[in-house]
């Protein structure tokens, strides 16, 4: 018997407060999400946080405790994975070993019935640019040519939406780069929504349109690259995402457009638009390349010392201590106007209060920062 | 001082640091050839123009293998032996890969009361087991025969078949059969097209296993036979006069048979992981 | 809207998220078990009721009736301890030599085969498709009185004129040991091959010798498959009595050769039920001690 014909529904893929609970064990709690149709999406975090549990709901290879799933205007909750129209790129490829390369891509269209398939295949193929390979079999390929042959076997089907876990987690940082170009390239092209699973957050905001960054079975925010960098909601966002700086202080007037808040007796200025809560106790917060050697800004700190410093080519990484010890971290990038500090030099920092951001003071000073990678 | 100026060992000294050094080598042929010795007497045995006692080496002759029947015992024996192995290895390898399957694959309640109920035939001597089962059927007024001995070997085999099956279920990974899935491929599909050509070779090696412990077997056969004969009642039957040679025939065939089945198999295995 | 929906996995956190019709696994099961419960559990308890029967005065040879004496038990072993005793001690020493013999050869295979390896595997289990009577019977004529063997050790000075080979403790043992090799082997060498060669370069960068390496670090981790090849051996042979019977005499035999002689030649089932369960309940108790001392539970 063929493959059901899958119902063929455009539309964005909407997720509605579905949990996904192993015992006490919340993998997944709550969770809404919309994924517009034909964006390039990331689910972004470390290991256990969810992302992974999450994708397989959407591809049917779990169930959902609670919570509803759909594209467009079906529900597929609780659909078999052979009726969605919804494929998967595995981490470890999956390719069947007993099958030639042709025979994996062709899977998914023969247990559909489709007659024809060695056109789709071929095209299939040549997107990957791997139509010389066909008669091989998987053990012949190499790591990154499997990769390209499990999305090949993916997209050959034309699914509504293409989940990708951790696809590029076992390939060298060389072939990596050139598989997220790659990968890129190929989503443009054929149009499809794409679903990136990841713990790499360079890989996410080299890729995606949209990132979600999900921290134990939750959201922690929402948006593009630019958004979740430059204006992170939560401290967790906030260090996951590259390195940030994060000074404990008090807000002391809320006045025309300007947050001034206090710490250590040091007053500072924050746009009202860029504290993301209402409390008075913040994280106040800046990521280390904003951070200036000089001390003539509005927002600045003076004598401070230069406690280590790296030099890693583009850039020179200075740690540099506050008059009450604090640690901050300070990226100098390598061009004219270059301090060339020495450890033990004194120094003062100064930002713009544009560069600042404001997060809620009640959250954990190191939340996602140093996380293990989950190999 | 150069190179050349400096001494070299003496030629005992470079024996025996090769000897030492390959001391392991040395004593696997050594084993080896222990572990051959009765088979290469069997087969030199087996061209013993002998007559119906084949202690006493007598003159070479290659009668025998010409005409292997030539002791007509010895032909109802090995027919009869291959018949019973091949349906108890066909029963016990289906049984087996059934059971296999369900305890790889599924959840159930009493895995374990299972596993040990596998897992006892395996550790019953012999003796215990062909002796239960006789026992059983003299009370059910059962005579032995060739349907008993077929019974008996489906028995003790299917342990073994599971055992193999199921290792070969645990190498599998599961994703394969969720990629399947994800590429529309219903549970009976996902069987067909992945799981079970992967499973296959470990079928495969269960069912040549429960092949060679059927055809070899003895004691459990000597209790559950009655008069019925097979090769291994045979050779123990006429241990005492002089085995034919044509037995040692027999004996010599399938040793080599079964060794061209498996330089067959690695070399097939071989040949379909590199194509 | 909100759907409920009960969590199939528990406590055992994220399966392959395959479910599977809850009878799908009994059906399964059910043929081969059901075989098994009948082919094998049956004649087990059939036999613990035989053991305690009872041939009543003057009946006929083959007639019992059940009288739950369990003093068959203590009768047959009291009349067969030697028997008894000799099947364990022939067993034993086969076992320790069948390791002894079998270490060296798997770790060769293990370590030093190199190319090799996949033939030499099958050379070790080749010899074992010849048919192990006709094996057994070739040692009777190897080591027979006009054998090669006993004719060179009859020149030795300190051998008598009526040296031999066959017929005595040293065959049986030597069959025993030598029939269950590979089955010995074959664990051995599955245990040394999944040692990682750098945790034996990690030992000797730690200041170990060839011979301290081997000792606390290639034995301890291969003691899985001593544990498997030893009790593959220890349990087969200490019932066999083909051995015995072929390569021994009436003073070597053990407890299997009672077993059938009560069975086939004196009819006597009960005496032979009881030898069968008391050669089985050793077993048990010798395995499980032997188990729980190494440390195994997984052995099937």
């Amino acid at each position: 018997m063929a493959g059901q014909k899958v119902a063929q529904d455009t539309g964005d893929l909407v997720l509605n407060r579905v949990s996904k609970f192993y015992g006490d064990f919340r993998a997944v709690d709550d969770l809404s999400l919309t994924i517009p149709d034909g964006s390039f999406f990331a689910l972004l975090g470390p290991s256990g946080c969810g992302k992974t549990t999450t994708l397989r709901m959407i591809a049917g290879l779990e169930e959902p405790t609670s919570g509803t799933i759909n594209i467009g205007n079906t529900d597929i909750t609780t659909q078999k994975p052979y009726r969605r129209n919804v494929n998967t790129v595995f981490q470890n490829y999956a390719l069947f070993p007993h099958l030639t390369i042709f025979e994996n891509v062709a899977f998914g269209l023969r247990r559909r019935g489709i007659k024809d398939v060695k056109s789709e295949v071929d095209k299939a193929l040549a997107l990957v640019e791997l139509g010389h390979l066909a008669e091989r079999k998987p053990s012949q390929l190499s790591g990154g040519q499997q990769q390209r042959i499990a999305v090949a076997r993916a997209i050959v089907n034309k699914p509504e939406v293409l989940l990708l876990d951790e696809p590029l987690g076992a390939l060298d940082l060389k072939l990596r780069r050139q598989m997220q170009i790659e990968l890129k390239r190929i989503q443009i092209e054929v149009g499809i929504t794409f679903i990136h699973v990841t713990h790499d957050q360079e890989e996410a905001m080299t890729m995606a349109d949209t990132i979600a960054v999900m921290n134990q079975g939750k959201i922690e925010q929402l948006g593009s690259a630019t958004e979740l960098y430059e204006s992170p909601k939560t401290a967790f966002v906030a260090n996951f995402l590259g390195q940030c700086n994060l000074i404990k202080a008090k807000v002391q007037s809320r006045v025309g457009g300007k947050a001034v808040v206090s710490a250590k007796g040091l007053n500072f200025e924050i746009p009202l638009t860029r504290v993301s809560t209402d409390s008075d106790s913040i994280l106040m917060g800046i990521r280390p390349e904003k951070l200036r050697l000089d001390d003539n800004g509005i927002n600045s700190i003076k004598d401070c010392v230069v406690t280590d410093r790296s030099f890693v080519g583009t850039s020179t990484q200075y740690l540099v201590r506050t008059p009450w010890d604090l640690e901050l971290v300070v990226f100098e990038q390598n061009d004219e106007g270059l301090h060339d500090l020495r450890v033990g030099d004194k120094v003062s920092l100064e930002w713009d209060p544009e560069h600042t951001f404001g997060l809620d003071g009640s959250q954990d000073v190191n939340a996602g920062a140093d996380l293990d990678d989950d190999e | 001082m150069t190179i050349l100026d400096l001494p070299r060992p003496s030629f005992s000294h470079r024996t025996s640091r090769w000897i030492s050094r390959n001391l392991i080598r040395i004593y696997a042929v050594l084993a080896f050839i222990y572990l051959f010795i009765p088979v290469a007497y069997t087969f030199v045995f087996s061209f013993n123009d002998s007559g119906k006692s084949n202690l006493v080496w007598q003159g070479f002759t290659l009668d025998n293998w010409r005409n292997p029947c030539g002791a007509p015992q010895v032909c109802t024996a090995v027919v009869n032996s291959l018949q019973i192995g091949l349906i108890s290895t066909v029963l016990a390898t289906i049984l087996g890969t059934m059971i296999a399957f369900a305890i790889g694959r599924h959840k159930f309640k009493g895995r374990s009361s299972t596993n040990l109920l596998i897992f006892l035939p395996m550790a019953t001597p012999e003796v215990v087991l062909g002796a239960s089962l006789l026992a059983m059927f003299l009370n059910l007024r059962i005579n032995p025969g060739f349907w008993t001995i077929v019974i008996a070997h489906v028995m003790f085999c299917i342990s073994f078949v599971v055992v193999t099956v199921k290792a070969r279920i645990a190498s599998l990974d599961p994703r394969l059969e969720q990629a399947a899935m994800d590429l529309y491929a219903n549970e009976r599909e996902t069987f067909r097209y992945v799981t079970l050509p992967l499973v296959m070779p470990g079928i495969a090696g269960a069912a040549l296993l429960a092949f060679s412990l059927s055809f070899d077997d003895f004691i459990i056969t000597n209790f559950n036979s009655g008069i019925e004969s097979t090769f291994p009642k045979f050779v123990y039957v006429s241990a005492a006069r002089g085995i034919p040679a044509q037995a040692n025939v027999i004996g010599s065939a399938m040793f080599f048979i079964a060794l061209i089945i498996v330089i067959v198999g690695q070399a097939v295995s071989r040949r379909r992981g590199r194509k | 809207m909100a759907f409920l929906h009960t969590a199939t996995s528990s406590a055992t956190g994220p399966r392959s998220g395959l479910r599977s019709r809850s009878w799908t696994p009994y059906l399964l099961l059910a043929p081969g078990l059901i075989w098994l419960i009948t082919f094998f559990i049956f004649p087990i308890l059939s036999l613990a009721s035989t053991s305690t029967m009872v041939r009543p005065d003057g009946a006929q040879i083959g007639t019992y009736v059940q009288e739950f004496r369990l003093a068959n038990y203590i009768d047959a072993f009291q009349a067969n301890q030697e028997q008894y005793i000799r099947s364990f001690v022939y067993a034993g020493i086969a076992t320790i030599l069948a390791l002894a013999i079998a270490y060296p050869l798997a770790y060769m295979i293990a370590f030093k085969s190199g190319k090799y390896r996949n033939i030499l595997l099958v050379l070790v289990v080749a010899p074992f498709f010849t048919s192990f009577l006709l094996r057994t019977v070739a040692w009777t004529q190897i080591l027979g009185d006009e054998g090669p063997i006993v004719q060179t050790l009859k020149l030795l000075p300190f051998v008598g004129d009526s040296m031999r080979l066959t017929s005595t403790p040293f065959a049986v043992v030597s069959g025993l040991t030598y029939n269950f090799l590979p089955f010995m082997t074959l664990p051995l060498y599955a245990s040394l091959e999944r040692i990682d060669p750098r945790t034996l370069e990690a030992a000797g960068d730690l200041y170990a010798n060839g011979l301290t390496t081997f000792r606390k670090v290639t034995v301890p981790l291969s003691m899985p498959g001593v544990v498997a090849g030893t009790l593959l051996t220890f349990i087969p042979a200490a019932g066999d009595y083909v051995n015995a019977a072929i390569l021994g005499s009436p003073s070597t035999k053990m407890i299997g050769n009672v077993i059938e002689s009560r069975f086939f030649a004196v009819v006597d089932y009960p005496t032979a039920a009881a030898l069968s369960f008391t050669l089985m309940a050793t077993i048990l108790i010798l395995v499980t001690l032997y188990i729980r001392r190494s440390g195994t539970d997984e052995l099937v």
